[in-house]
């Protein structure tokens, strides 16, 4: 009973990593199978906090279920918003106004920004160093207080309204927008020096957990880690939704598959989202925030309704089923972690520890929004 | 004979409340750092700048109370962290700090402190191995394969410089470098030992120090983000606090041994007034460099550190050395 634990030379044990573990930045477990500090099987556990978004999206009625949608990912709530009203939006036939489109659009980026700067940084303390994540932190905090002053809170918004907003933009926020963008492109010089350029931090991910591209399609991967390994895909581009067509943005592509690849292709997402705030703000057109017309009550008429929206986290799809009523028959919501997420079991196979928990950041899990 | 007597067991007293007072204060001197390099207050409460903080950690620390998780081993997991804080203290008794400011010379200094520093890494090895938690127990190998891997260069360079004195006095061996900054033995020049390759020794011996105590980017014993706290998961109230002074306590016995070794000890570089203050400043000048590079740097992984002693630094120091030796012939 009291006796140290003793292994065989190729015993394996169980290690379980989470649900309460520094590494998974939230209440994931993984089942390791360990042979000394090498993997030899994983199994990812999920469910710790299913909150039944689904079932509710059945049992609330369309505006009733709008703030749902924020707390899949609360660290880039906004995105998510999007893709639910686009769809309503589309299954019952609403106009919504450009100027409403083009607020969307700057507020999803800046969203954007805000939720791969705290990836930026929580990945860089997943590799042990502190400090990046303090930076990183400062620069959200100014993205959140612009939200804040127009949307009315800080990570759980609730701003998008069928056919347009529940607020406008004032011109504090556009002052301070623009000021925003000249001094997050000097920060960002600042992270490549101080993290991009580090040679401990460029050992610890190039060529580390390579993923091939049939992988990344066989699991339905997205956002950074499907365009890490070469593959040009980003709905914005490919499947163009809102005003997206106005902007003139590049999709981010490296073809290394590594860590290293993932963490690039966020950095360099950070500067296009940062375009496209700056063409928002250039081509903001005047005129109403909601539709003039709108009906009462929301029903849709009876059919099949999908919309996907590129998140922070990559492809969200979500789909709606109406029989007509003031509530969705069906609400699927495909979240993009819950695909990248499933990479990891078979990816980390063979790898020390030390490497897949590092593997593990780069895929950028938000673990609400993959157990929804 | 009394008098001396009762001299050794003050300056003992003393090497030994220096030692734990720079433990509990480099805690808060690192807090206030990190927080310096992060843009952030740290701590600034409790006292003048925060200065009241590590007493009252350590009350809160011995308030608590001690658990020992069930099937851990009792006795060698109480011992881990006694053992971690009592080598590095008793060290500092053979450290001079300047002429006549030193509890015990001894002509092996040198020996004694590599005797104690290695007796370190044992604690780290009864508290992972009697944690009986599975990180714990992952960490601890992983620190003593780490201790193996750095203590071997260490040693190498410390030879290098052991053989250009011909002593393993400390006293001695600063005394060869207090003619003035050309003289240390970190310069290659005008020193005692007209060798090139003195500053690579002098990084490769920093390097080690980094390793042996455990610092970041060689912090792999407790990669919070992997092994949770590593060896000292299960340790909570004073047993946490002793492997956390243990810790500084260290890093001011490794710093102690470069300026020693390789800045001239207390010799003023310009010459003038040698004393304690120059020691001091040095000192402390290396610990500040200590605590910079752990945040800014991230962790390197466990076999790219033990690639880097293996392959890169025992080569090289062990080259160093033989050039030495052959360099010493020479001349």
């Amino acid at each position: 009973m009291n006796s140290p634990i003793l292994l065989q030379p190729d015993e394996t044990f169980i290690l379980n990593v989470g649900p309460q573990h520094p590494a998974t930045h939230g209440v994931l477990r993984v089942k390791m199978e360990m042979n000394g500090e090498y993997i030899v099987n994983a199994e990812t556990v999920i469910g710790y906090i299913h909150r039944m978004h689904e079932k509710m999206g059945e049992l609330k009625t369309y505006p009733q279920f709008l703030m749902n949608l924020s707390r899949m990912d609360y660290l880039g709530a906004l995105g998510y918003s999007h893709g639910h009203v686009l769809l309503v939006e589309k299954a019952s036939g609403i106009v919504v106004p450009e100027r409403a489109e083009y607020i969307r659009a700057i507020m999803v980026e800046l969203n954007r920004i805000a939720s791969h700067l705290f990836w930026f940084g929580a990945f860089v303390m997943d590799l042990g160093g502190f400090s990046p994540l303090m930076y990183a932190l400062q620069d959200r905090e100014h993205i959140l207080d612009m939200l804040e002053a127009v949307t009315g809170s800080r990570l759980t918004y609730c701003y998008f309204r069928f056919g347009g907003l529940y607020n406008d933009v004032d011109d504090d926020f556009i002052t301070a927008a623009r000021q925003f963008i000249p001094r997050m492109r000097k920060s960002m010089k600042k992270y490549h020096k101080l993290v991009t350029g580090n040679i401990i931090f460029r050992k610890r991910l190039e060529g580390i957990a390579p993923l091939s591209k049939e992988m990344c399609r066989k699991y339905g991967a997205s956002s950074a880690v499907a365009r890490g390994s070469g593959i040009n895909f980003d709905v914005r581009k490919n499947e163009p939704y809102s005003v997206y067509p106005e902007f003139d943005f590049d999709v981010p592509v490296y073809h290394e598959c590594d860590s290293l690849a993932r963490y690039m292709v966020r950095m360099d997402e950070i500067e296009q989202s940062l375009r496209i705030v700056e063409q928002g703000l250039d081509k903001l057109p005047g005129g109403p925030i909601m539709p003039d017309k709108k009906p009462k009550l929301i029903k849709p008429p009876v059919g099949d309704y999908y919309q996907a929206v590129e998140t922070a986290r990559g492809s969200f799809g979500i789909r709606l089923v109406s029989d007509g009523g003031k509530n969705p028959y069906r609400l699927k919501l495909r979240s993009p972690t819950y695909s990248n997420m499933h990479l990891f079991d078979e990816a980390c196979r063979g790898m020390m520890i030390m490497d897949a928990l590092a593997f593990m950041g780069s895929l950028d899990l938000v673990i609400p929004e993959i157990d929804r | 004979m009394r008098l001396t007597l009762l001299n050794v067991i003050v300056a003992v007293v003393l090497a030994i409340a220096f030692a734990a007072l720079n433990a509990a204060y480099l805690v808060w001197a690192e807090r206030r750092g990190a927080a310096r390099i992060q843009r952030r207050p740290g701590p600034n409460i409790n006292g003048p700048f925060g200065l009241l903080q590590p007493p009252l950690d350590g009350i809160k620390l011995m308030a608590k109370q001690l658990t020992i998780p069930g099937g851990a081993d009792k006795i060698m997991f109480i011992t881990a962290p006694v053992l971690a804080m009592f080598p590095a203290i008793m060290s500092f008794v053979t450290i001079p700090f300047s002429d006549t400011i030193v509890a015990k010379n001894m002509s092996v200094g040198v020996l004694m402190i590599f005797a104690f520093a290695s007796m370190g890494s044992m604690s780290l090895l009864f508290a992972g191995w009697s944690s009986r938690n599975k990180y714990s127990m992952m960490s601890s190998v992983r620190a003593v394969s780490q201790a193996v891997a750095y203590e071997i260069p260490m040693l190498i360079t410390t030879i290098t410089v052991v053989m250009i004195a011909g002593s393993t006095d400390l006293m001695e061996i600063v005394h060869q470098q207090s003619r003035s900054i050309l003289h240390w033995n970190i310069f290659p020049l005008l020193g005692n030992s007209h060798n090139l390759l003195m500053p690579f020794s002098f990084l490769i011996f920093f390097i080690c120090t980094l390793a042996e105590t455990n610092r970041a980017p060689f912090d792999l014993g407790e990669a919070e983000s992997e092994l949770v706290a590593g060896f000292h998961t299960e340790y909570g109230s004073m047993g946490f606090g002793l492997f956390f002074m243990g810790e500084y306590a260290n890093i001011v016995i490794g710093s102690c041994m470069t300026t020693i070794l390789f800045l001239g000890g207390w010799s003023c570089p310009f010459g003038l007034f040698p004393g304690v203050w120059w020691f001091i400043l040095k000192l402390y000048l290396l610990i500040a460099t200590f605590i910079w590079i752990r945040w800014t740097f991230p962790r390197t992984t466990i076999y790219g550190l033990l690639n880097l002693s293996w392959k890169i630094l025992i080569p090289l120091s062990l080259f160093n050395l033989l050039f030495t030796a052959g360099l010493i012939k020479v001349f």
